[in-house]
């Protein structure tokens, strides 16, 4: 009996170890993701003044100043990067999504000749890397004097192959019987897509929205490449111009400011869909 | 009668067939234009020898591009900065994601909320973020910054993490890449450890298997065809890193020396060294041809050693 006892106790100890070690794990890794954010908010709190006399740096500060994104939005031109990449981002993901739903409907829809072969020649762009294409992609709208220009940003990235895949299979799941009863009924192909298709598959359509939204906010590469004139930036390069040539170069606190700014819609959209984004990105993201 | 019959059917399949290319159209115009073109292009491009974009002419053709690249000592910097990146990021993440997704998994209390915490860093901007990160390592004249403090509160010497030493500066670079790729691993695990059949732990804990063996025999066998795809896509992504880099120490990488390869196209192509489209062809062509083998050789590995059901 006592032994029996004492085994009990040292497992105890043992799981509630474990517990332990598990729990420190993923707070401390925890700790690790949301310091930086907290560093941020915290530093774009601070007042310049206050920041720079710190020599070793505070972790709270007892007189906060919003003082910071007022010289945000007035001395650079966040309000115009803002407003260029929320254009920017409904545009492309307006558009992309038109293309790749029409371009989806007929390949789970539609028969005609070529079809599987166009269809698998789509496929095999997928393993196509970016890095291999924009450089032609580069010189193609440089001639066509579309550099800052909204149109030269938008054009490249209005069709996804992996997109068009992700829709065509969600639309070929819905039963053929409810297309043949529409066609009995006289409705025609682009009417059933709007009609019919398009609510079914309407989660499906809204983690594509939700990637291409997130993939629209971050892009870096494509923008510096096409745009050298501040007045076409999106907020990635606006951020780097900030960094390089605003504020003068030790105002870190208005910078601060700024990645708050712009750091804070997606994490917004992030915390309100969150299960829809997460689900998404396990489907289809990448990053990593 | 009967000809003319069958020739209105075929004009109804023709209209039909139109129909169905014209829904198809816009995607085809513009994977033909950005994607198709671009590819057959690059490789033109790579081969044409001083190509001149102002004249859009060139003198001959040959492999001269690509032995400009291998010689050239920014690119030899990318390389070797690219290799060790790689070399450190794809298994510490990977490693640490397992870690993570496991400890996710044996716990109930505040498992949502770890979750959506750990996934933050997936819908950052990786520039501003990058910008947060640099100040936290800086360390200027006027201010130590938060890690040096740390390290000095451990009896150590600080140093200056993005301008300092190489060590440092990649050591940076890769604590970045690993905050920013981690939650899109720790979400795939997750989900692979979870659609793990029960009954196999269950009739493990009837046999009395210890957790290391569980582990070893039931839990990483199913879950490897995930952990392979993490790998490769690892492998992939970490070849392709530029922003990161671009965030921590400004765009000016040469200068730096904490260039990649993708940072070495763009700066062929456009930027202070900019113009010359045939030699960042040829490094585009060349990275390319790196994942690709990477890639092969992950696939023939995993074949040894993913169990696909």
């Amino acid at each position: 009996m006592e032994n029996y006892s004492k085994i009990k106790t040292k497992a105890n100890f043992r799981h509630n170890l474990g517990k332990t070690l598990t729990y420190m794990l993923l707070g401390i890794w925890g700790i690790i993701v949301l310091f930086p954010f907290y560093w941020m908010i915290l530093s774009s709190l601070k007042s310049y003044a206050a920041y720079n006399g710190e020599y070793v740096p505070k972790f709270y500060t007892l007189s906060p100043t919003l003082r910071n994104y007022i010289d945000a939005f007035t001395t650079v031109n966040l309000a115009k990067y803002l407003l260029n990449t929320v254009i920017f981002t409904v545009a492309t993901t307006a558009l992309m999504v038109l293309v790749i739903t029409l371009a989806a409907f007929a390949f789970a829809r539609l028969e005609f000749p070529g079809r599987d072969l166009i269809f698998t020649l789509f496929l095999a762009l997928m393993m196509i890397p970016t890095e291999l294409v924009v450089i032609t992609n580069f010189v193609t709208i440089t001639n066509l004097d579309l550099r800052n220009t909204f149109l030269g940003l938008i054009l490249p990235s209005v069709t996804s192959v992996f997109y068009i895949y992700l829709l065509k299979e969600n639309f070929a799941q819905i039963p053929n019987e409810l297309y043949l009863a529409a066609k009995v009924d006289g409705t025609k192909d682009i009417k059933y897509l709007f009609k019919v298709m398009i609510p079914i598959c309407r989660p499906t359509m809204v983690t594509v929205i939700i990637l291409k939204v997130i993939e629209c906010w971050n892009l870096f590469v494509w923008p510096r490449l096409i745009t050298d004139d501040p007045a076409y930036f999106l907020v990635s390069n606006g951020i780097q111009e900030i960094r390089e040539n605003g504020f003068g170069r030790e105002n870190i606190p208005a910078m601060m400011a700024a990645v708050v700014v712009i750091s804070l819609p997606l994490i917004i959209l992030f915390l309100c869909f969150r299960k829809k984004v997460m689900e998404g990105v396990s489907r289809g993201g990448t990053k990593g | 009668m009967e000809k003319s019959k069958k020739w209105k059917i075929s004009k109804n399949t023709l209209m039909k067939i139109l129909t169905s290319y014209l829904y198809l159209l816009p995607a085809l115009v513009f994977l033909g234009v950005f994607m198709i073109y671009p590819l057959v292009d690059v490789f033109v491009y790579s081969f044409e020898e001083g190509y001149n974009s102002a004249a859009q002419s060139f003198f001959g053709v040959g492999t001269y591009n690509y032995s400009y690249v291998l010689r050239d000592e920014y690119f030899i910097q990318a390389l070797k900065n690219t290799i060790i990146l790689v070399v450190i990021t794809v298994p510490v993440s990977t490693g640490l994601g397992l870690l993570i997704a496991l400890a996710l998994n044996s716990i109930k209390a505040l498992r949502d909320l770890f979750q959506t915490v750990f996934f933050l860093p997936y819908v950052t901007n990786t520039l501003a973020v990058g910008l947060v990160f640099m100040i936290l390592f800086k360390k200027t004249p006027y201010s130590e910054g938060m890690v040096n403090m740390l390290i000095g509160l451990f009896g150590g010497n600080s140093v200056d993490f993005i301008d300092g030493p190489y060590w440092a500066k990649m050591f940076v670079l890769c604590f970045y890449t690993i905050w920013i790729v981690l939650p899109f691993k720790i979400l795939i695990l997750t989900s692979a450890l979870a659609s793990v059949n029960q009954n196999y732990y269950n009739a493990a804990k009837v046999d009395g298997t210890r957790k290391g063996r569980i582990f070893l025999r039931i839990t990483l066998p199913m879950i490897s065809p995930m952990l392979f795809y993490l790998i490769i896509t690892g492998f992939i992504g970490a070849f392709k890193a530029y922003s990161d880099s671009v965030a921590l120490f400004g765009t000016n990488l040469n200068a730096a020396g904490m260039n990649t390869i993708v940072g070495y196209v763009y700066d062929m192509l456009y930027g202070n060294s900019g113009g010359y489209p045939s030699y960042a062809s040829a490094a585009a062509i060349i990275l390319f041809a790196v994942v690709l083998t990477i890639t092969c050789i992950n696939l023939i590995v995993s074949r040894k050693y993913v169990h696909y059901k």
